[in-house]
């Protein structure tokens, strides 16, 4: 495969995890622009485990990952009372909190010579564990669809499962999802958590990718940018928000003549889909459909 | 001491052109219930259109305030179709969405327009600073908050002392209820979001007349910096506004002089978080809507 369709495939695939991470949180009602920092969160922690402390990949992508879900349940538990617009500036100030602090976050270690470690502003360069490894692009593209798959498998079963009825119903009405008796604080913190832990695992996974990091990457374009996937795609299935990533990264690249406009016709296209489609192109009324049409073909071949 | 009350001044002479900011999502927030991402891009549209003809024509100030505040105005007209009156009632978080696309659209526009990074923008004063004992006062500060203070005086004119702004008042705290007197809710959504548009404008205008130069930043700092300021003081007040703009213009002065450019922004965002967690309302938010609720009693 050519390398630069490799990259852009890795890149729609690292993003992917955090558009789902937005979409997990839109489910239950909530739109936060603050998930770039579990992703940021994640990127350096992982980073900083590989390529400080020589620990292996899938080490510091679950430490990365931890990390960002704890961070994300403490913010849940924070912004417990908060609704709408105030939960969604909250969780803004929080992540851009975060970057600011990763501006100021000095730790290097001498390795053969050199220091390694996030420099503040300067950032963190030189993170080679897919190269001292031997991985290729392509390996390492193919870890990252792995995981996604795993990933959105995980979403079908546990939509089809209690708790995914519970995340949508915490959506759809708070005060009714308590008077089922169920423990609306946990449900709001575990989704955090969950959300978190997913853009954990797309940032560990962008931070050996990139192998270079700096807080600016980390900034509200991002955050805005997995929220706007999950909703341009459709909040009826988790494959809304792949669909949102490969609208949109895939429509920029595919695009490339049209340069300098693109992001006009782009954003035009957008905003009169969101006219016909305000919940998505997937929404839940048309996934319903498509499961009912199938389920009639299906009944009607046997 | 002398520093402190130094910062407090430029703080408020800095915040006015937030509270500005602010005053244009407070009504927009108001009226729709919605939030408006594009405002900040919106605004940067003018900006950089005015910009255009300062470099090209050598426009005067005062052109270039025009030409600022019509092309804002014209953006918001057209974002307001786009996004808010097209897309239905209840869907909140599709026109978010829809003008975060448009911000994309109207960055990209500013970008063909001027490609470079940095621009000069005019001078609002060639005037000296002003001394007040041990205190000064740069005059194109003193500029941007005697207009700011006109300019709230007339919203707030507008707003409690006109027919058009007891509909707007109406409509945002009911919207079926003003349906029912007769109210036509989509030309008053349509006619504030112009208003907040022109305000945003020469906001805008004044904010980057006394930095004098525009980047393409600019949308993403005035739509944030808004925000923020409306987030601190509470939403949907005009008040609140005012008074969240003015704090957060001390609290960066303040902080950029005692703990370094780094911490600015970095605690603006911590009394944020702050503020949100402990009082979500922001930080005068219910001693003033009682007296908001009070005062459209009396009209």
């Amino acid at each position: 495969m050519d390398e630069y369709v490799v990259s852009v495939i890795s890149n729609m695939g690292m993003i992917s995890f955090l558009a789902l991470s937005a979409y997990l949180l839109l489910l239950t009602g909530e739109i936060s622009f603050g998930q770039q920092a579990y992703f940021a969160i994640s990127a350096y922690l992982s980073a900083m485990a590989t390529a400080m402390w020589g620990w292996p990949l899938w080490a510091g992508l679950l430490l990365g990952a931890a990390a960002a879900a704890f961070a994300a349940g403490l913010i849940g538990v924070l912004t417990l009372r908060l609704r709408g617009l105030y939960f969604s500036i909250a969780t803004l100030a929080f992540a851009e909190m975060v970057r600011l602090l990763f501006v100021n976050f000095h730790y290097q270690v001498m390795i053969d010579g050199e220091p390694v470690g996030p420099d503040g502003a300067e950032g963190f360069r030189d993170i080679r564990w897919i190269f001292e490894h031997n991985v290729s692009a392509f390996e390492y593209m193919a870890i990252i669809l792995a995981v996604l798959t795993v990933v959105v498998t995980l979403f079908f079963i546990a939509e089809r499962s209690r708790l995914g009825s519970i995340f949508r119903m915490l959506g759809e009405d708070p005060l009714l999802t308590e008077l089922q008796g169920l423990n609306v604080i946990r449900y709001k913190v575990l989704a955090s958590c969950l959300s978190g832990f997913i853009a954990g695992i797309g940032g560990a996974f962008y931070a050996h990718f990139a192998t270079y990091l700096e807080p600016q990457i980390f900034n509200v374009m991002l955050g805005v940018h997995g929220l706007v996937y999950g909703l341009i795609g459709g909040l009826g299935t988790a494959l809304g928000p792949l669909i949102g990533v490969a609208l949109d990264i895939g429509f920029l690249e595919a695009v490339r003549a049209i340069q300098g406009y693109r992001m006009i016709v782009f954003g035009g296209l957008v905003a009169v889909l969101l006219i016909f489609m305000p919940r998505g192109i997937l929404d839940e009324e048309r996934v319903h459909w498509l499961r009912m049409t199938w389920r009639r073909w299906r009944n009607a071949a046997r | 001491m002398t520093d402190f009350i130094q910062n407090c001044i430029d703080g408020v002479m800095i915040g006015s052109g937030y509270a500005l900011l602010a005053i244009g999502f407070t009504v927009v927030f108001g009226v729709l219930r919605r939030l408006n991402l594009a405002y900040g891009p919106s605004i940067m549209l003018g900006a950089f259109v005015g910009a255009l003809l300062y470099i090209q024509f050598q426009a005067q100030l005062f052109t270039v305030a025009i030409a600022t505040v019509i092309v804002a105005t014209l953006t918001g007209m057209y974002v307001e179709r786009l996004c808010f009156w097209a897309i239905r009632r209840g869907a909140a978080l599709a026109s978010m969405v829809s003008s975060f696309a448009i911000w994309m659209q109207l960055e990209e526009m500013a970008v063909i327009i001027l490609p470079e990074r940095t621009y000069p923008f005019p001078a609002l004063t060639d005037l000296a600073p002003i001394h007040i004992g041990p205190y000064f006062l740069r005059s194109e500060h003193l500029t941007m908050f005697v207009v700011a203070v006109l300019l709230v005086i007339v919203v707030h004119t507008v707003l409690y002392r006109t027919r058009f702004g007891l509909a707007v008042r109406a409509v945002s705290e009911n919207p079926d209820a003003a349906r029912y007197m007769g109210i036509n809710i989509d030309a008053v959504m349509f006619w504030a979001f112009a208003m907040v548009s022109a305000i945003g404008g020469i906001a805008g205008f004044l904010i980057l007349a006394t930095d004098q130069q525009v980047t393409p930043y600019f949308g993403l700092w005035a739509t944030f910096k808004g925000l923020i300021a409306m987030m601190l003081g509470g939403m949907g007040s005009l008040p609140g506004a005012i008074l969240g703009g003015l704090i957060l213009g001390i609290v960066e002065t303040q902080s950029l002089w005692y703990l370094g450019n780094d911490y600015r922004d970095l605690s603006a965002y911590f009394l944020l978080f702050l503020v949100l967690i402990i009082r979500p309302g922001g930080i005068f938010g219910h001693a003033l809507s009682e007296r908001e609720r009070a005062a459209l009693r009396r009209v």
